[in-house]
């Protein structure tokens, strides 16, 4: 075709042709939605599993995908996430029924699920892969249809898992297109999904400035805040233990999760002792100069330096000017300061660690929840002790929704070593600037209608007299009729002579009348 | 009705069309179409309809498409008509693209203003490339109204105008009858056998397993070319982009218009292969046409054709008229006797009614209850129902609301006060 001509034709970019982008996937995500509505839980649950059968196959190769793709994280690690979110994730919920009704038995109440509808999902680049198989096996699994937007660093390979799940969804009888992904990602666009009314609700996991549009779209959002995971260790920690968990989370995946620890808080009479555990751990403990090197490499005037974004302990040394062995697993940085003043007490997604020794457990809490009102507020913290009061006095006073005890944060806050509901975007509610402050899961994917009887008439007890919820299952296939094999119209034989002479004298009839209506 | 809109019918029949405006009055459908938008049409009293006549498909992409809108002001920017003597660009562009995406073997697009001068564009290519005169069509056809279209259809539309073909070169042969197409082709002086592929303003009669392409084959034997007539069964309307594909078969020449620019701006298109399109190298000004493919046309129609292949619109179609046949067939289950059968392939549906004139009342209920949807003028017991190829769910849902009312009150009409009897 003549260029001129294209170009003309091409009004790709105008708000007509983005928000009619946008329409037809969100349009045909309704179909979708709506045909899934009528599917009972067998069935849902089938198409659920069988797509995370599909996707626990393709993790290991997805995992080195993403890696290659994106420049950061670790593939081993990449691999496990998304085994975690594949078939765990479906069998952590096979037991909760986000289909049937139930009842309340304190209220009498009915309630019946509803499914959200359409999802527009945001996925990031640094859990690229864990984060679809997490987002589109939630939406099977309630019934909902998904459109997935990937991060431009991840595109690649988010498409192609996305394109897996979704043909394995529909081979397993889900119904066409339940899975969507945009392909040619741009912000306007991206914007036109946010804000159309036929987006349901955003599941937003990403940077800030993203999670912050979703919210400012006028649509239901549950978006997360950035992290900032304080971790406390006391001295009736076991400090060994403690040690070995702080340094496997921070190293997995090169702390790209955002439940990763960043500083490590501890009093300062076990400063030391809890120092060698670190370096036994595989820990580098950075001196002054090596600390002042790492701050001005990892964050300049915009912020943390995004090239530093999930690469591995030994590399980061090295870009920022000093040698560690090459199997060190983590930098840790000694830090004096917490908040204004001190970028390192920000948010470091790679194997890098503030340590900071306070005097007392007081002023210890009282930095931990300085750091989570420098950055990450409504996010995760952890803490190693065994002691009852300091964990709860911990717990009570810094402004997050989740807190990992003796465990890796990394994993812990997730869901994966802990018993949190398993996943891979965290709410962080009030504090965090977000409508949940739970892990995010499939049922917060639903709202329940709730049918209540009058206080002085309850229902009678028990079950409601049999009644049952329809589910009509897949729609039927409408015939195209004359087409062999998809024809429903039974051949009609010719008419005989004697009908069909009848049929042209009332057609010779209505003709006339026609004419004569028409005439008048 | 406001004054405002008795003035207006009153004009109308002064200065219009005297009898057509007064027989939609008579039949109940006192409809002035004045804003319109994706599927649904507004009267000038306000009155919402959604629309599943879509002047037969012209509307397939919504009225006033927003993306066609787009384009046909950056069009206009640039373009106008065009002059029809030159090579021009979009002419050329749309061309292109219209042999990409057509069946196999079609070349050369050669363009006319509307639907009628396309079929002329047909039927004066055949008797050029076979130098047959005769044209076969079908009983009932319904091609246009111009001077050789007209001629293959009904006599209703020619005899007016004493414009019924009197040398016998127009033959009609009974649809879905392939003894009587082969009586009719064996002769070998026929140019073409021009087919809608389902014919619309019969009321969607669906040909028979097999009858396209073996009218096809009989094309083949006796030396007649094939003209696909995909006016009302293109873009998409049967989940294909061309319907006659659909059924099996490669015509010599495909006519297209209607929804080609979508309500846009007017052109319609005759694409032929090199047999069927030799004038066009011996002499290319054998015909000519101002207004034909109008350049400003051919920028829309680009759109149209890019829209129209959009991956999600298949699934769209295929939504749509499942969800759609499911509700009907339900509706159908209520009213057995009165509502007697549906003819369906893709958006493409007529519905069969237990009365020679059964679609008339159904329309006029259904008029009263917020849907446009016209009866078929050839056979007016089926209800031509033509939903658009981006229906949304929600509107789908509602117009099935509105269908089973409608049909409901037509079904009492008619059927008097005899009860129902449910399936």
């Amino acid at each position: 075709m003549d260029p001129a001509i294209q170009n003309l034709v091409d009004i790709s970019q105008t708000p007509a042709a983005l928000n009619a982008k946008a329409d037809v996937v969100l349009e045909r995500a309704r179909w979708a939605s709506q045909v899934f509505q009528r599917y009972d839980r067998e069935k849902t649950l089938a198409i659920a599993m069988a797509t995370a059968e599909a996707a626990q196959a393709k993790a290991g190769e997805y995992g080195e995908w993403a890696v290659r793709e994106t420049g950061f994280g670790v593939a081993e690690h990449k691999t496990l996430k998304n085994q975690l979110s594949s078939v765990p994730l479906v069998e952590h919920y096979s037991d909760t029924d986000f289909v049937n009704p139930r009842i309340d038995e304190a209220t009498g109440n009915l309630e019946i699920p509803k499914p959200a509808g359409v999802i527009f999902a945001l996925v990031p680049s640094t859990n690229p892969i864990a984060t679809v198989y997490f987002k589109v096996l939630s939406a099977l699994m309630t019934r909902n249809a998904i459109v997935i937007s990937p991060h431009p660093a991840a595109r690649e390979v988010s498409i192609d898992a996305v394109r897996t799940l979704a043909a394995a969804a529909e081979a397993a009888g889900g119904p066409e297109a339940t899975i969507q992904v945009i392909e040619e990602i741009s912000l306007p666009l991206i914007d036109e999904f946010m804000k159309s009314a036929k987006t349901d609700v955003i599941l937003a996991t990403g940077g800030t400035p993203m999670v912050r549009a979703a919210y400012s779209s006028s649509n239901p959002a549950i978006g997360v805040g950035p992290g900032n995971a304080p971790v406390l260790v006391d001295e009736s920690a076991d400090l060994r233990s403690a040690a070995a968990h702080i340094v496997d989370s921070k190293c997995f995946d090169n702390s790209v999760l955002c439940t990763n620890e960043s500083v490590l808080i501890t009093l300062a009479d076990i400063a030391k002792p809890l120092l060698r555990e670190l370096t036994g751990a595989g820990a580098h403990i950075c001196s002054q100069e090596e600390t002042a090197r790492l701050r001005s490499y990892l964050f300049h005037d915009r912020g943390f330096n995004v090239e530093a974004l999930g690469r591995d302990a030994s590399w980061i040394a090295e870009q920022a000017g000093f040698k560690v062995a090459r199997k060190t697993r983590i930098l840790v940085a000694p830090i004096d300061l917490i908040g204004v003043g001190e970028e390192l007490s920000r948010e470091k997604l790679c194997p890098v660690l503030g340590f900071y020794a306070a005097r007392n457990m007081k002023q210890a809490i009282t930095q931990a929840r300085a750091l989570l009102r420098f950055a990450g507020a409504g996010h995760s913290a952890a803490i190693h002790s065994n002691d009852d009061q300091t964990i709860m006095d911990f717990a009570a006073s810094v402004e997050v929704y989740r807190i990992v005890v003796n465990a890796p944060c990394s994993q812990g806050a997730a869901g994966f070593s802990t018993n949190l509901p398993p996943t891979f975007t965290i709410g962080t509610g009030f504090f965090g600037r977000s409508s949940v402050g739970e892990n995010i899961g499939p049922h917060h994917l639903i709202n329940w209608t709730r049918v209540a009887w009058h206080k002085d008439q309850p229902r009678p007890a028990g079950a409601l007299g049999g009644a049952q919820l329809k589910h009509a299952g897949p729609l039927p296939k409408a015939p195209a009729d004359g087409v062999p094999g998809q024809s429903r119209q039974s051949f009609v034989p010719a008419p005989d002579r004697e009908r069909n002479e009848l049929r042209e004298q009332i057609r010779a009839i209505i003709a006339e009348e026609l004419r004569s209506v028409l005439k008048d | 009705m406001s004054q405002a809109k008795q003035d207006f019918l009153e004009a109308s029949k002064t200065f219009w069309n005297p009898n057509k405006t007064q027989f939609w009055q008579d039949a109940g459908v006192d409809l002035v179409i004045d804003r319109r938008e994706g599927y649904c049409l507004y009267d000038m009293d306000g009155k919402r309809l959604i629309d599943v006549h879509l002047n037969g498909g012209t509307y397939n992409l919504g009225h006033r498409n927003a993306e066609l809108i787009e384009v046909l002001n950056a069009g206009a920017r640039r373009f106008d008509m065009g002059n029809h003597h030159f090579p021009a660009l979009a002419r050329t562009a749309l061309a292109e693209s219209l042999a990409e995406c057509t069946p196999e073997g079609l070349q050369y697009t050669i363009y006319g203003a509307g639907g009628a001068e396309a079929v002329e564009l047909a039927i004066k290519s055949a008797r050029n490339a076979m130098q047959k005169r005769k044209i076969v069509s079908i009983v009932k056809a319904y091609h246009g109204h111009s001077g050789l279209s007209v001629k293959t259809g009904d006599e209703r539309f020619s005899k007016t105008f004493l414009s019924e073909d009197t040398l016998d070169e127009f033959i009609q042969v009974p649809f879905n009858d392939l003894t009587a197409m082969e009586d009719a082709l064996k002769g070998r002086d026929v140019a073409a056998v021009i087919m809608e592929t389902i014919p619309a303003t019969y009321g969607f009669p669906m040909p028979h397993e097999g009858y396209l392409p073996s009218v096809k084959a009989l094309c083949e034997k006796y030396d007649v070319l094939y003209i696909a007539d995909e006016v009302q069964t293109g873009f998409m309307r049967t989940g294909e982009m061309w319907g006659i594909t659909k059924y099996g078969v490669t015509p010599d020449i495909m006519v297209i218009g209607k929804g080609v620019t979508g309500g846009m701006y007017p052109i319609s298109c005759c694409v032929v292969n090199e047999r069927a399109g030799q004038w066009l190298k011996k002499d290319g000004f054998a015909h000519m046409s101002t207004a034909g493919g109008a350049e400003l046309g051919c920028i829309v129609a680009l759109k149209v054709l890019e829209i129209t292949q959009r991956p999600e619109v298949v699934s769209m179609v295929s939504y749509i008229s499942d969800f759609i046949r499911a509700g009907l067939d339900e509706i159908q289950q209520q009213y057995p006797q009165f509502f007697t059968g549906i003819r369906q392939n893709g958006v493409i549906m007529g519905l069969e009614f237990n009365d020679p004139e059964g679609a008339k009342p159904v329309m006029k209920h259904l008029y009263a209850n917020g849907v446009w949807a016209i009866f078929s003028t050839l056979d007016p017991s089926v209800l031509q129902f033509k939903p658009g190829i981006l229906m949304t769910q929600e509107l789908s849902e509602d117009l099935l609301r509105r269908v089973e009312i409608s049909i409901g009150r037509a079904a009492e009409e008619i059927m008097g006060g005899k009860r129902q009897q449910v399936a």
